[in-house]
């Protein structure tokens, strides 16, 4: 499990894990039922306080992204997240949002950017075929 | 939540100078509590207090609830200290200093202090002097944690030393208090370690306290908050709830602790819009709070007036 934790840029500690969290399991990067590293072994991977990894791991209970089975550990829920497709639906709007602001300030329309997403669609998949 | 630490109305002066001014800390147990300011503020000072070699001349020490100049030995026995200049006895080898130790506190664990020293990779031969300045300081922490003292009291622990022996440090932090109970008190200047590992901050100026809290309530009290004027403007007005402005023109960035409706009334105030909003992070705090000494100043000698 791959968390980078900048301390200072603004975003509370266990807010960046719970948010990097989320976007592995809606990335498939953590899969259904996968197990959670335990507490004070995450804090010293991440060197962070354990305390805000438990903070971490308590909102991500409660978010039902992950669930805790007596004395086994914490588990990415095994039904699939209820945030999965919420937070892909964010992460890929972030890419649009960058995209068109992008395609603004180089004077593209809407319509010539959907354009050129599909030629590019089209093209990739040309090459997959080859 | 028991207090291993309670400090109240601590004053402390060295001839004329006031090194600690009507001090007030609680550190309550299972915490990671960081001290912060710049050097002289007065952390030294606070820390040799806990530990006891200095006597509060006025208001009241207490460490696990009692009087550490009183009664040192129930009180020194169950801190582990480390601090930037380390004290080991220089002449000793690192085997000799690991016996010594071990006859001076009786809950030493020699299993644990072995494990320790094989992670740093310590040699035992080796006397204490010809140790390198980081291994040194890893020799100070394995003597500090090997009896698994309560409160972990770092001073400085991380000064001059490169990433990997910081991050051994830091480690021992976090493995202190993942044990149940423990405590640990640490005082740095490196600021992103402390937003990394604190529960609780408390910030040093000239030996008063400028704040002391839960991180996370420190930081949401402090904001960034940009303000767009509709004609440029030389200086934005000083008022309490802004530490300092930065910016120029039309556009204003203000560093501020007051509360949200306070900074809505101040743009209306200023007939100015609030444009960009962000939460601060340690190292914004810890400058605009030291740099804001020419305002406060201003603010006491006006009030005194």
């Amino acid at each position: 499990m791959q968390i980078h934790i900048a301390p200072d840029d603004g975003v509370p500690i266990y807010l960046q894990i719970v948010n990097q969290v989320k976007y592995l399991v809606a990335s498939g990067r953590l899969e259904p039922g996968e197990e959670m590293p335990p507490i004070r072994v995450l804090a010293d991977r991440l060197i962070v306080n354990p305390n805000t990894v438990a903070r971490a791991y308590r909102e991500l209970e409660t978010a039902g992204v992950v669930e805790k089975r007596r004395t086994a550990g914490t588990f990415v829920s095994s039904n699939g997240s209820p945030l999965a497709r919420h937070e892909q639906v964010k992460i890929l709007t972030q890419r649009a949002d960058a995209l068109l602001a992008e395609a603004r300030q180089l004077g593209f329309t809407v319509d010539e950017v959907v354009d050129l997403v599909r030629q590019r669609n089209f093209e990739m998949s040309a090459g997959e075929r080859r | 939540m028991q207090n291993v630490v309670e400090i109240s109305g601590l004053t402390r002066r060295f001839r004329d100078k006031t090194a600690l001014d009507n001090v007030e800390i609680r550190v309550p147990a299972g915490s990671v509590f960081g001290l912060v300011g710049e050097n002289g503020a007065g952390k030294t000072t606070l820390i040799k207090h806990i530990l006891g070699s200095l006597r509060a001349q006025q208001g009241q020490v207490r460490v696990f609830g009692i009087d550490p100049v009183a009664d040192p030995v129930n009180v020194l026995g169950r801190i582990g200290y480390v601090s930037e200049e380390s004290d080991l006895p220089a002449w000793m080898t690192v085997d000799e200093l690991m016996k010594y130790m071990r006859a001076f506190y009786k809950s030493w664990d020699e299993s644990y202090a072995e494990t320790l020293r094989r992670d740093f990779d310590i040699d035992r031969k080796t006397v204490v002097k010809d140790l390198s300045k980081g291994q040194r300081a890893r020799a100070g922490l394995l003597t500090a944690l090997a009896y698994r003292p309560e409160l972990l009291l770092l001073d400085e622990p991380s000064a001059g030393l490169d990433p990997v022996v910081r991050r051994d440090i830091l480690s021992a932090v976090i493995r202190t208090i993942a044990d149940e109970g423990r405590t640990v008190i640490f005082s740095s200047h490196l600021l992103t370690e402390v937003e990394r590992v604190a529960d609780y901050v408390t910030m040093i100026k000239k030996g008063r306290i400028v704040f002391s809290g839960p991180l996370d309530d420190v930081k949401a009290r402090h904001r960034k908050v940009s303000f767009r004027f509709d004609t440029a403007v030389d200086t934005p007005p000083s008022t309490p709830a802004v530490l300092h402005w930065e910016g120029s023109g039309k556009e204003w960035t203000a560093f501020c602790t007051g509360e949200q409706a306070e900074i809505e009334a101040l743009a209306r105030s200023m007939g100015a819009v609030i444009v960009a909003e962000s939460t601060a992070s340690l190292d914004d705090i810890f400058v605009a709070q030291a740099t804001a000494r020419v305002q406060t100043n201003q603010a006491t000698s006006t009030s005194k007036r």
